[in-house]
């Protein structure tokens, strides 16, 4: 059956990869389950742009898509649509067509109802809305209006030209829809998760609008169990923890995973504040060197994190710098200050760091796990278009870009374990793992796109001197695109 | 540290053949309650290597558990009961796991082992 899905007007590459994963999550794709990925079938409104809020999607039930929108954090609406038209005298017409069968049962007078209206880029007065009510008049509502909590909220949306900047085309022509609402996200969420009030939080916390894309990217449920390794504050369980999955996280710097702020600003105390089920462990470990006994695997149906790779936390791994440069030979921690000593950590390249992660998710996943995680992009005009890492285990689902800045931006990548991990998998990363200690200064130049990435701009670029930069504020495209 | 997350470490230190199961030096244990879900028990079931889990439950006090398991068990709500309590209501909270080829202890603290190893143990 085709619904209308109307999105919010943000993060518009997390959109549709949202409804998707959901989709999967409500079991849309259930009835031809042979290990296959599976996608579902989007239409435009004719002469729509693809980054407008509105889509229709094919979704096999009515509940299965209001499962997914209730669930979702980008859906405005899910809507089944009784007719659109171009004119109010054409979408009279189709609202008459539609099957009275799929009318009459929502119309009764046992039932309360409230019609709402939305638009795109513009407002109506209150004049305007209530010319727009009598419009509808051709419809045999029976029931009593309720605005506060309706039995069924109908929508009337009227898109035409906009009035303010949305960053999109121009409308081409003017279109109607009227629909009975099928769900909604409950965006409540946010501010009662939104990191402002979090009692620990650290630079690089995830925020709650984005953790909890990232957790239903990994299809967090009841029953599931997904890891961090990277957890750090742990912003990114926590959301998988609302939908309530299991979680355990590890970070190897023990201030941040184990001490936090002091006894009730930590980790476990991120968990505790809003009545979610504390993580089943937290560990120091460090992932270049995962601690997991041999032969453990497909322990987890999702791994989902935000790798270090960033300025502000750049990642290290175990082993000391000078040690692995080979300034010095190698050298034991004598043994009266083992209790108390710090291991010195070496600066961990983005490919190794890539390579640890997609080598743990092969092995640690279960088949049809997922790995959610981000990863960057460097932007400027001359950049081939960005590839992503592969894995013989893996089949990349969605890659959703969200512009950080003129140079950079973060990608979250979503893979699925297609093929288990074999003995031959294992031993190549093992012996790659080897390559990258041996070789670490020559990884750490070659290998860390992290660094280009990062590094502090050309102030060319930053002023915009040179005339012909792509980046001075000028030139920045009108279209917005990705920005929202 | 719950008996799940013992159950899945080792110490990989170099040259360490065989790390697991770690020694677990019991310091101080609580017990915090975990909403049970089947589905989640069942799935572990398969995972956990059964002999040092029952060890390390009688470490930290707990012997209700059998010694041999099979999956049909899992059909029995007084031994999926004993498996949730065991594998993660009973918590270290301080004290050490310990690699059982050179000794050397993973501190436990505030409920978190810390698993890092020295630069020259790498
Ligand atoms: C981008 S932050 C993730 C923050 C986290 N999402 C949060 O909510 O606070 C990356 C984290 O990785 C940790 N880290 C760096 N190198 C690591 C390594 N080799 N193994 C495990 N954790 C590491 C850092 O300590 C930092 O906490």
């Amino acid at each position: 059956m085709w619904y209308m899905c109307v999105f919010f007007h943000r993060l518009l590459d997390y959109r549709k990869p949202e409804v998707e994963a959901l989709a999967e999550l409500f079991g849309a794709f259930a009835q031809d389950n042979n290990g296959e990925i599976h996608s579902l079938e989007w239409k435009l409104p004719k002469n729509f742009h693809p980054d407008n809020p509105f889509h229709f999607v094919n979704i096999p039930s009515e509940d299965i898509a209001r499962n997914i929108a209730k669930r979702s954090i980008l859906v405005k609406g899910m809507y089944e649509i009784w007719g659109e038209g171009t004119s109010y005298e054409q979408l009279e017409e189709a609202v008459n067509a539609y099957p009275d069968e799929r009318k009459l049962p929502y119309l009764t007078s046992e039932n309360t109802f409230k019609i709402n209206i939305d638009s795109f880029g513009k407002t109506f007065s209150t004049q305007e809305q209530k010319e727009l009510l009598q419009r509808l008049a051709f419809i045999p509502f029976k029931g009593r209006v309720d605005l506060r909590n309706p039995d069924h909220n109908f929508w009337f949306i009227e898109i035409d030209k906009y009035e303010a900047n949305n960053g999109l085309p121009p409308i081409v022509e003017k279109r109607i829809f009227f629909g009975r609402e099928i769900g909604a996200a409950d965006r409540k969420l946010l501010p009662t998760y939104q990191l402002k009030s979090r009692v620990y939080i650290g630079p690089t916390a995830m925020d709650a609008e984005m953790a909890f894309l990232m957790a239903n990217q990994g299809l967090a449920a009841p029953g599931k169990f997904v890891y961090d390794p990277f957890v750090g504050t742990g912003s990114i369980l926590v959301a998988a923890a609302h939908f309530g999955a299991m979680t355990m996280g590890a970070d190897i710097d023990i201030r941040v995973v184990r001490d936090g702020r002091g006894p009730d600003r930590n980790v476990w105390s991120n968990f505790k504040q809003y009545g979610l089920q504390e993580p089943i462990s937290l560990l120091r470990a460090d992932n270049n060197l995962p601690p997991w006994r041999a032969g453990l695997k497909e322990m987890f149906d999702a791994i989902i994190c935000d790798p270090p790779y960033g300025v502000r936390a750049g990642g290290r791994k175990s082993g000391g710098r000078k040690l692995l440069k080979g300034v010095v030979g190698p050298y034991t921690v004598p043994d009266d200050k083992r209790a108390g000593h710090i291991p010195s950590t070496a600066a961990y390249s983005l490919v190794e760091c890539v390579h640890d992660l997609l080598d743990l998710a092969a092995r640690m996943l279960v088949m049809g796990g997922r790995l959610v995680y981000f990863y960057p992009v460097l932007r400027e005009e001359d950049s081939p278009d960005p590839t992503f890492p592969e894995h013989p285990c893996f089949k990349l689902v969605a890659v959703s870009e969200q512009i950080l800045s003129f140079r950079y931006s973060r990608v979250l990548l979503t893979m699925v374990k297609v093929e288990s991990y074999t003995e031959k998998i294992a031993d190549t990363a093992k012996a790659m793992h080897l390559d990258f200690k041996a070789n670490h200064l020559k990884w750490l130049e070659e290998g860390n796109l992290h660094s280009a990435v990062f590094a502090p701009a050309p102030t060319s670029y930053k002023q915009g001197e040179n005339g012909d930069s792509n980046f001075s504020k000028e030139s920045k495209p009108k279209y917005r695109g990705k920005y929202v | 540290m719950r008996l799940l997350t013992h159950n899945m470490l080792s110490s990989n230190i170099k040259g360490v053949t065989d790390g697991f199961p770690l020694k677990i030096e019991a310091g101080k244990v609580v017990e915090k309650e975990v909403d049970m879900n089947t589905d989640f028990l069942k799935n572990i079931f398969t995972k956990i290597e059964w002999k040092p889990f029952v060890e390390a439950a009688k470490t930290l006090g707990y012997s209700e558990l059998p010694e041999d398991v099979d999956p049909s068990l899992l059909d029995s709500q007084d031994f999926l009961t004993k498996f949730h309590h065991a594998l993660l209501e009973i918590h270290l909270e301080e004290g050490a796991l310990v690699c059982p080829e050179t000794g050397r202890k993973f501190p436990v603290s505030k409920g978190i082992p810390n698993m890092l190893l020295h630069e020259d143990e790498v």
